[in-house]
């Protein structure tokens, strides 16, 4: 076996070698082996250890390695020298074109307007939701004040509690302004993020669907809330109820919104594909809600640390309103108003 | 992208039907193998394996900094949840959301572009137009792993956790996941709905050792006349027509790796099919070098006629 597995470096003479192919090999093998060599450790992640003449020299040897397989294709019939240099060229390819947004880098272009713009590119798609999300809220409203049994069908058990179709006023008024137990605040938020943001995952992945099972979630969780709503307005404390929710509910169905309308906007490119073929539509759909629900991740963590913290803290029906609309302003400004740096979609 | 097999190659992936041809940016056609369904399921187990490893790691962490602290403190209440006690909570309450849904979008953000379980099995994820993996398409295909994976999962463990809320039945919505589960067996370039939405697939990440040249230089003697170098082994045009680059190749890695008994096996076949008594050749010689001179000049011949176009893909096509 030693002599074929000889290495070359080892004292063969390339011009003993009978075939020009494989003399064309030997001529360049350093190169690949040098490229092989400098992949390797950028996928063991020492990139950073390279050196500059390595990074510099990264994308000459990738293109001479390409065009070393094109000529090997054409005039080699070496398997394993083509086998190796698919697979180099390859792997090369993979380095030269690869994420290489480090994270920070991302996450900058990502606040700096990326965020926003994804945003400003669904408009339709959240006038959707808003919509579906306000026909939910008044379908709630309306069956339970049809027939109030509709609420124990609406709102499930855990959530109840007290709340029900005829409560008294102070007992729902305890429920708001109540000295809710102040221990574990911060776990109430964590467990309320973690929840709220695994729904809204849901709500947009179910959006894959052609959009229909992200709109009847919508429908479904606004429902709730609108049977919640008329309970409270029974007993004259709409304002309060209002006030109470819309603490941390700016930001939570803010994100619920977007969440249902990413979900949506995917959904209805893969239905709705226009002049782009089935495939493109979901990838440019997708890639940009995903943008969003990056987003939507970040909103629900300020919603949980509201509504676990500044709800119970704050007790004053104004106050309330003032940190609600406070917070529903801000996100307004920052996704419609805000424009960054103007340096192209950061979903590109 | 394309589904097009390359000229007379030999195909040397498990299925020749999940082979397909990338262009990179240079105008260079790369050969991809779709990774198979299989290698996919797999992955995933090991990932969620290493999942739920990280994730009783870090539970069992939070347990013993609480019981420390509990110790510590001299008697305090377990159920209480106050001061640092609460802090070890959140954490494990965070650390397991990052966990369930950072731990794929994070490896897959890399410079290997694949999970640790995707690393085993030798895949990767790469954007399916050739252009560049970006974080988006990363986070998109992840996100999707919610209504194909974690609600299968919670399926199983509780009967319909979150779907119960929106009035879905337990048995339609595993119909529902198992569609999703499917979905990659059901289109040619086994693509989840999060590779649909994303832009991605999943490929083979192939690597291969360069190997020596085979047969790097024919050993020669000198020629009793006119004392230049001949070959010991001569092989006429007639002897070498009747291979192509297929059997080549098979002969290349027999050379590669076969055992002595193979190399005489072929060898005696390749005597046989050219007319020639292996017996009578093999006096004064071996195997090897018998085989390597004769791969060495079909090789000759069939990579001189592909200079000029020819090529011929194996014994059944016609010669040239």
């Amino acid at each position: 076996m030693a002599d074929i597995s000889a290495n070359p470096k080892e004292g063969r003479a390339i011009d003993t070698v009978v075939l020009k192919s494989d003399r064309f090999r030997l001529e360049r093998e350093a190169d690949w082996a040098r490229l092989e060599e400098i992949i390797t450790k950028m996928e063991r992640g020492k990139a950073r250890r390279l050196s500059d003449e390595d990074v510099l020299a990264l994308p000459t040897l990738y293109r001479t390695t390409l065009s070393s397989l094109s000529i090997a294709r054409e005039s080699s019939l070496d398997a394993a020298l083509i086998d190796y240099l698919e697979a180099l060229a390859l792997r090369a390819y993979f380095m030269v074109y690869g994420t290489q947004t480090s994270f920070g880098r991302w996450l900058k272009g990502f606040f700096g307007g990326g965020w926003s713009r994804a945003i400003r590119d669904m408009k339709l798609d959240i006038w959707i939701a808003l919509s579906v999300m306000i026909v939910g809220t008044l379908i709630g409203y309306m069956l339970v004040a049809g027939d109030s049994d509709w609420f124990y069908a609406l709102v499930p058990g855990d959530f109840a509690d007290v709340r029900v179709p005829g409560a008294t006023e102070e007992a729902l008024r305890g429920t708001l302004f109540g000295a809710e137990k102040q221990n574990g605040l911060g776990i109430f938020a964590a467990y309320l993020f973690s929840n709220n943001a695994q729904v809204a995952i849901l709500a947009f992945a179910l959006g894959f669907a052609f959009a229909v099972p992200s709109i009847l979630l919508l429908i479904h969780n606004m429902a709730l809330l609108g049977a919640m709503l008329w309970v409270f307005a029974q007993r004259g404390l709409t304002a309060d109820f209002i006030a109470w929710l819309s603490i941390h509910g700016t930001t939570e169905l803010f994100a619920i919104l977007l969440a249902g309308a990413a979900g949506i906007h995917v959904g209805r490119s893969i239905a709705f594909p226009g002049a782009r073929s089935h495939l493109v539509a979901a990838r440019e759909a997708g890639k940009r809600s995903a943008v969003v629900m990056a987003g939507v991740v970040v909103m629900l963590f300020c919603a949980g640390l509201l509504e676990g913290f500044a709800r119970q803290l704050i007790n004053d029906t104004a106050l309330r309103y003032l940190v609600g609309g406070g917070m529903l302003l801000f996100w307004l400004a920052y996704f419609f108003v805000y424009d960054g740096q103007k340096k192209g979609p950061a979903y590109g | 992208m394309g589904s097009a097999k390359s000229g007379a190659r030999v195909q040397r992936s498990a299925k020749a039907g999940l082979d397909r041809i990338m262009v990179s940016p240079e105008g260079v056609e790369l050969h991809v193998s779709v990774a198979p369904f299989m290698s996919r399921v797999w992955a995933l187990v090991l990932d969620l394996v290493i999942i739920s490893l990280i994730s009783t790691g870090i539970g069992i962490l939070c347990f013993l900094f609480g019981f420390l602290i509990l110790t510590g403190s001299n008697g305090g209440d377990m159920f209480s949840l106050e001061g640092p006690l609460s802090f070890i909570v959140i954490v494990w309450i965070i650390s397991n959301f990052v966990l369930q849904n950072g731990y794929f979008i994070y490896f897959e953000m890399g410079d290997r572009a694949a999970t640790w379980g995707k690393r085993a099995l030798g895949i990767r994820v790469a954007s399916r137009d050739g252009g560049r993996l970006t974080a988006e398409a990363i986070i998109a295909r992840n996100i999707l792993r919610t209504i194909e994976l974690f609600i299968p999962l919670q399926l199983m463990q509780t009967g319909s956790d979150i779907l119960s809320g929106s009035g879905i039945s337990g048995l339609t919505a595993f119909i529902w996941v198992s569609i999703f589960a499917s979905f990659p067996l059901f289109n040619k370039d086994r693509l989840r709905c999060g590779d649909l939405i994303a832009g991605t697939w999943v490929i083979r990440d192939v690597r291969w050792n360069l190997d020596g040249v085979v047969a790097p230089s024919v050993e020669t003697h000198a020629h009793p006349v006119t004392g230049r170098g001949v070959a010991r082994y001569e092989f006429s045009d007639a002897d070498l027509s009747v291979y192509g680059e297929y059997e080549l190749q098979t002969l290349e890695s027999v050379l590669r790796t076969g055992a002595d008994e193979a190399l005489v096996a072929v060898a005696r076949s390749i005597c046989n099919k050219i007319g020639r008594d292996w017996d009578t050749e093999s006096r004064g010689g071996d195997e090897r070098l018998f085989l390597e001179a004769y791969y060495t000049a079909l090789r000759a011949k069939l990579e001189r006629n592909m200079r000029f176009g020819k090529r011929r893909k194996d014994k059944f096509s016609d010669g040239v």
